[in-house]
């Protein structure tokens, strides 16, 4: 599906005084590996509880694979691992994973084949007849992960995958989510671990007290260069020239910024600054991780959550 | 309403609570009393004083006897009503695991009276098999035979009902623990004015009280009910000379019964409705 699978606009959230959410504006393409970023009390949970129809919004409005928010045509293509993967601890694994097949209609030998293989694909299968309140933290986030993807949905809400598991455990979540973008599940990831965001999504927005504050695509901006020149003269006729080595030329005061895709660009902006008889004092250049990004968007003002 | 969701929740819910503890304590609690019941009949009827009674006598106090038995019973319905299902929703709703539920393919109205089926056979189980234990008992240790068992069960188990139906109700609205309290408080209401209605009514010969128990019934119908079901079990002699917990002087009419129908239907209904809006 390449069309728009979560489309929102202007959706908002009230509780009270508190606004939780506000003007969340989204648009999100079918296979996309979708990153939702912010610090504690952002509104990023808030916002996945609307998109799923577990709250309602104050305001704004939303279709989520072309349905109104919460139609049961599209639960029934969404997939959902909830933040705290507080389940019915009373069932064993397999039982868990059978009944909310169930609830998604999935008939007898369809419920039975997807039931064993998402036991085999998160590593569960050993104890898949334990219960699941004599599970370890990481195992429990497995089972749930198994729970989302039972039916095979279209759309895939994992709200903070990670945060219970061993890095082996982020090593398969990771692949299992590089799995369904292969699949062309779109897959909507609610993270405080950036170093999975990095590694798996597409884009990703950052959320700050409700409302985004940045849009970054991954592939284009995140993984860029950043590259830094002091030189004697950055007047316009070299920022034109230094455009066509990158994007989003800037100068400020002897010290002219650019992004360029790769590397490469670095010894030719050095030979034609040369061939331009323009001194050059520094040459460097960096990538700027998604931390960067993140803490730059989220700016001074916020505390720790 | 989808009835795969309905039957899937429902068959959770048994599952559920056949492997909790609580459910486990109040079947062994149940049976214990029973036990305890049938062999303190067998020593009662067998003294002397009881056996070479008065034939009359001799079936009013076997009568009396399996009556206390059944208060017994009721006693423990109306608890288990209130505290196998009193955290059913508050408590996953509270917990998170509530979530998982509700982003599945299925209305909430599936949610919620799935569970109520479930706990619902399960209070019907416990009802029958508690009534038959002592009924059984009596039967063959005295030989007595309780007459109207059916239909004094299915009060019983209406009044189980009710309470059922107002823990939902409230659990929708609710912690677990107020919850509890609201439904417990509901009861104890309904005690008090049953017996305000039965000592007024015996004492004083007051209108005034039957008024004050049945506006209270009204408002909770649940001791109103177990009037009506020793009113169905008790000869009329029986409540012609003696005021005990075991016997009905001011009986709830048939309407009573009717309005606890209705009044089950209002307040599960309130719970589908309010849990359908939920924010979860």
């Amino acid at each position: 599906m390449q069309g728009a699978v979560i489309q929102t606009s202007g959706l908002r959230k009230q509780f009270g005084q508190t606004v939780a959410v506000d003007d969340l504006t989204l648009e999100i393409r079918g296979g996309e590996v979708f990153g939702f970023l912010g610090p504690n009390g952002a509104g990023k949970t808030t916002s996945v509880k609307m998109l799923l129809g577990l709250i309602a919004p104050t305001g704004g409005e939303a279709r989520v694979l072309g349905a109104r928010l919460g139609e049961r045509s599209a639960r029934a293509r969404i997939g959902f691992l909830p933040e705290h993967f507080r389940f019915h601890d009373c069932l064993t694994a397999r039982e868990f994973l059978r009944l909310h097949g169930r609830l998604h209609g999935l008939r007898r030998e369809r419920l039975e084949r997807r039931t064993e293989e998402l036991l085999e694909r998160v590593d569960l299968r050993d104890a898949a007849d334990r219960r699941l309140s004599t599970f370890s933290k990481g195992m429990l986030q497995r089972a749930g992960l198994a729970q989302a993807l039972i039916a095979e949905p279209l759309l895939v809400f994992l709200d903070e995958p990670t945060s219970g598991l061993d890095p082996l455990g982020r090593v398969l979540v990771r692949d299992l989510i590089r799995e369904l973008r292969e699949q062309g599940t779109t897959v909507f990831l609610n993270s405080h671990l950036l170093g999975e965001v990095e590694a798996t999504c597409d884009r990703v927005v950052l959320l700050k007290q409700g409302r985004i504050v940045r849009e970054l695509l991954l592939q284009d901006q995140v993984a860029a260069f950043q590259i830094e020149l002091r030189i004697d003269r950055s007047d316009a006729q070299v920022l034109e020239g230094l455009r066509s080595f990158g994007e989003e030329v800037r100068a400020i005061g002897e010290v002219v910024r650019l992004r360029a895709s790769s590397d490469e660009v670095i010894p030719e902006i050095a030979r034609w600054l040369v061939s331009q008889g323009i001194a050059i004092y520094a040459l460097a250049s960096r990538r700027k991780s998604l931390e960067e990004w993140f803490l730059e968007g989220i700016g001074d003002d916020q505390r720790p959550g | 309403m989808s009835l795969g969701g309905l039957a899937t929740i429902a068959r959770l819910t048994l599952l559920e609570a056949s492997r909790r503890r609580i459910t486990l304590a109040a079947f062994s609690g149940g049976f214990a009393c029973v036990l305890i019941f049938a062999v303190s009949v067998y020593f009662i009827a067998g003294t002397a004083q009881l056996r070479e009674a008065p034939a009359v006598l001799h079936r009013l106090q076997l009568q009396t006897l399996t009556l206390a038995g059944l208060y017994v019973v009721n006693f423990l319905v109306v608890a288990a009503a209130v505290l196998l299902p009193v955290d059913t929703l508050s408590g996953e709703i509270a917990s998170g695991v509530m979530q998982t539920l509700a982003s599945k393919p299925i209305p909430r109205s599936s949610i919620v009276l799935g569970k109520f089926l479930a706990y619902w056979m399960m209070l019907a189980g416990y009802t029958a098999a508690m009534v038959l234990g002592v009924v059984l008992s009596m039967r063959l240790i005295t030989g007595f035979a309780q007459a109207h068992v059916l239909a004094a069960t299915a009060l019983m188990l209406l009044q189980a009902t009710v309470l059922l139906s107002i823990v939902f109700a409230g659990g929708v609205f609710l912690g677990t623990v107020a919850n509890g309290v609201v439904a417990f408080a509901f009861y104890a209401v309904a005690f008090i004015g049953g017996w305000i209605e039965q000592i007024g009514v015996v004492a004083a010969r007051s209108v005034n009280a039957r008024y004050i128990g049945t506006v209270i019934s009204l408002a909770s119908p649940v001791d109103a009910l177990w009037r009506r079901a020793i009113h169905v079990l008790e000869p009329p002699v029986m409540s012609q000379v003696l005021l005990t917990p075991f016997s009905a002087i001011s009986v709830p009419t048939a309407a009573m019964v009717w309005w606890a129908v209705a009044y089950a239907i209002v307040a599960i209904s309130i719970a589908v409705v309010r849990f359908e809006r939920r924010a979860l």
